[in-house]
């Protein structure tokens, strides 16, 4: 039991470092996909910032797997057209919805703001029913 | 320069974080999503350890100004309109169907599995699709 949630709790507490020090620091809130969705424009010199952050993401994503390959220890076992949708999906549905798990989950929670909660418990639920039908259609 | 220090060391914390905390593992992210299978609630922590922290955290600094730079990007937004809530649905319906949200998503490049650059250009396309069509939401 306290291992079970030992990590997630030391990882979330890591997360809500970062995004401390993104509004600390920049005055921004550490969104991926507003990060990231930002930066979807012609290249300016005010928007480096976000690629900076991504580019963190992925260098700290290769650190990891060449420090502590066990960690990356699962696989992608979904069809290529599965991961297409559910990229579009979550893209196309982050940027209307204004947030996907950290700036919503997050920093939004974080705030007690109204509409990321409402967010959060949407994005939830419904991540929740598609595993359901997922598993019952399966 | 500063910032971007900032931004792409707060990058590699999150990333940090995420692998860690176990978010970016999709079986684990479906495993708790998977409320009426085996649910596994333990990234529930993860939003516990990082809330705790933002939630204190945003309150004592937005009351001075960023580190480095002059004001703080927040979300003005009040009212929970229809765009919320269908952008939540989409990403969670994506999120559901694979296990992956986009912070993630990018961190999962370091895998160089086939799927993971799937989901993010597909992520990219989605949120290219969503502002060319977003001035039909308004």
């Amino acid at each position: 039991m306290i291992e079970n949630i030992f990590y997630p709790l030391i990882g979330g507490i890591l997360i809500g470092v970062s995004s401390s020090t993104m509004l600390g620091g920049l005055g921004r809130i550490a969104g991926i996909s507003g990060i990231v969705g930002g930066a979807l424009t012609k290249p300016k010199k005010e928007d480096l910032w976000r690629f900076a952050f991504v580019g963190g993401l992925i260098v700290g994503g290769v650190l990891l797997r060449i420090l502590r390959p066990d960690l990356f220890n699962y696989k992608f076992e979904f069809t290529a057209l599965h991961y297409i949708v559910a990229g579009i999906l979550v893209g196309y549905g982050t940027r209307l919805g204004s947030g996907c798990t950290s700036g919503h989950g997050v920093c939004g929670m974080g705030r007690m703001a109204k509409r990321s909660f409402v967010a959060t418990m949407t994005f939830i639920m419904f991540g929740m029913l598609t595993v359901f039908v997922k598993g019952a259609l399966s | 320069m500063m910032q971007l220090g900032i931004s792409f060391i707060s990058g590699i914390i999150f990333a940090l974080g995420l692998v860690i905390s176990g978010m970016t593992n999709p079986d684990k992210v479906i495993g708790f999503l998977d409320i009426t299978g085996n649910w596994d609630y333990s990234l529930m922590f993860v939003m516990i350890g990082a809330i705790s922290v933002t939630f204190v955290m945003f309150k004592v600094l937005t009351k001075k100004k960023p580190y480095c730079g002059e004001e703080h990007f927040l979300p003005t937004k009040k009212e929970v309109d229809k765009k919320i809530i269908i952008g939540s649905a989409l990403f969670g319906i994506g999120w559901g169907m694979t296990g992956v949200c986009p912070g993630p998503g990018f961190v999962n490049l370091a895998t160089n599995e086939s799927a993971a650059f799937l989901f993010i250009i597909s992520l990219l396309v989605g949120m290219i699709l969503f502002k060319f069509t977003e001035s039909h939401w308004s």
